[in-house]
């Protein structure tokens, strides 16, 4: 028996209350954020990641409370991630309660803020989330391209060079969503998992297309994901994380029950 | 009402561990100091950190605590978490070889490189989740945790102590490493209990318990 591989539910927060968009347009609204990161502290969670899409800056103190409130009750790992630019917004997620921050368009924008703040805090709680998107045609060798803007911006970064360098930079770890499957609920993109994971020595977080508790396991067995991140499946008690643990763990995986 | 020190020294964030203390035991005062007569007045000493040992040493001496958590490792209480643990071992291999404190004799060395779990699969590093803790001893810190109860683990680092008497607990990763060490009134852990939920919650309301005996 060893490293358990762990199973962390996103909560995507816009100002203050959890949402899941499907594809960034049907948004539906599922709960206090507080109340429901403890919900899946008692089922287990492995760590809790929360995801703040406030669009306006005045509403941004909004996660910061939510975070400080969870932090005092809850006692696993906790991160934050959205809108994360400056050593100071990662100052003060980590004075919050935050274990790690994500950080997403600003490391493609200024790859040197990565290395900056993992100096300055830490590799560990410096996770760098990467959003990609298959660019390959049928029948070409596979490749992937880094996406920012909710995956509507291309950046001609290729995605494994990418999660390399970022990890050189001092990224503790990589949370990897595909765009193309996030929010269509047919699974993680394996390929895609799997090279990313082998191509880091750092632990890797699928993300994007979770629909069901296979393919959860599917991100451990073939992704070769350290971690699994799923939203929705858990927001509407379709499952919960003492289920899907249950589920991994007769498929043969590893996991803290 | 007795009082917990926790040893501020700019080597991360005290939020989590301050919470947890709060919450393991509420009749205790817990105060984040970085001053000597502070850490010497309390009755019970935490000594967490994270990040490199080069800047955690660096800050201890900038600081004049180094002297003090000798004395206290000598007096009270004391429990180091994470690089607070890998502090009181005699020195790491991390920055080109840093001189630490020598409560506990011994090395901190890295994970081998190239680590192989039974599938073939190769090991990530730092090596980061739950993992089991294997208890080699009886000890108040461990009282009501289940044998092989899983905790938090961040770290790339480990103790390797000399003695193999004052290993109170190992891990697997791939091979056990030691992860908790226990001497006379000082208790320390690779791990993080305070963020290793019902269980580490149990280790720190142990620890607010504790008298310093083994």
């Amino acid at each position: 028996m060893s490293l358990a591989k762990r199973i962390i539910p996103c909560l995507d927060v816009d100002n203050g209350r959890v949402v899941k968009g499907v594809k960034f347009v049907d948004i539906r609204d599922a709960g206090d954020p507080v109340e429901i990161a403890r919900r899946y502290d008692r089922e287990g969670a492995d760590e809790i990641t929360f995801l703040d899409i406030t669009a306006t800056h005045d509403n941004r103190d909004t996660i910061v409370h939510v975070v400080e409130q969870v932090a005092s009750e809850v006692f696993i790992p906790l991160t934050v991630g959205g809108g994360i630019r400056t050593l100071d917004d990662i100052r003060r997620m980590l004075n919050a309660g935050a274990d790690k921050v994500g950080i997403n368009s600003a490391a493609v924008a200024n790859p040197e803020f990565v290395r900056e703040a993992a100096e300055r805090f830490g590799s560990q709680c410096i996770v760098v989330a990467i959003d990609a998107k298959k660019v390959s045609q049928a029948g070409e060798p596979s490749r992937w391209e880094i996406f920012t803007h909710g995956g509507r911006k291309p950046t001609g970064i290729d995605a494994i060079a990418w999660a390399k360098k970022m990890v050189d930079y001092g990224a503790g770890e990589i949370l990897l969503t595909s765009m193309d499957r996030d929010g269509t609920r047919e699974g993680f993109d394996l390929p895609l998992t799997r090279a990313i994971s082998e191509a880091v020595p750092v632990p890797v977080i699928a993300s994007g297309g979770v629909g069901n508790l296979d393919h959860l396991a599917d991100g451990i067995i073939e992704g070769k994901a350290d971690a699994v991140l799923a939203a929705s499946i858990f927001h509407f008690a379709e499952y919960t994380i003492e289920q899907a643990k249950r589920h991994m763990a007769s498929r043969g995986i590893e996991v803290r029950l | 009402m007795s009082s917990v020190a926790v040893i501020d020294y700019g080597m991360g964030n005290l939020h989590s561990i301050v919470k947890a203390l709060q919450h393991a035991a509420p009749e205790v005062d817990v105060v984040c100091v970085s001053d000597a007569d502070s850490i010497l007045r309390a009755d019970r000493v935490v000594f967490p950190g994270v990040g490199a040992i080069r800047d955690c040493m660096q800050a201890l001496n900038q600081l004049g605590l180094s002297d003090v958590i000798q004395q206290v490792a000598k007096s009270k209480p004391l429990l180091g978490i994470c690089l607070g643990m890998q502090a009181l071992l005699s020195d790491s291999e991390e920055n080109g070889g840093i001189k630490c404190l020598d409560v506990f004799s011994g090395h901190v060395v890295h994970f081998p490189e190239s680590l192989k779990d039974s599938d073939g699969n190769s090991l990530k590093i730092p090596h980061m989740g739950w993992n089991e803790v294997h208890q080699l001893q009886q000890h108040p810190l461990w009282e009501n945790i289940p044998q092989d109860s899983r905790f938090y683990f961040v770290h790339s680092y480990y103790a390797q102590p000399n003695d193999a008497a004052i290993m109170a607990a190992t891990t697997q990763y791939p091979d056990a490493f030691t992860c908790a060490l226990a001497q006379d009134n000082v208790f320390a852990v690779q791990f993080h209990p305070e963020k290793s939920q019902a269980v580490g919650l149990q280790l720190l309301e142990n620890f607010m318990h504790w008298d310093g005996q083994a």
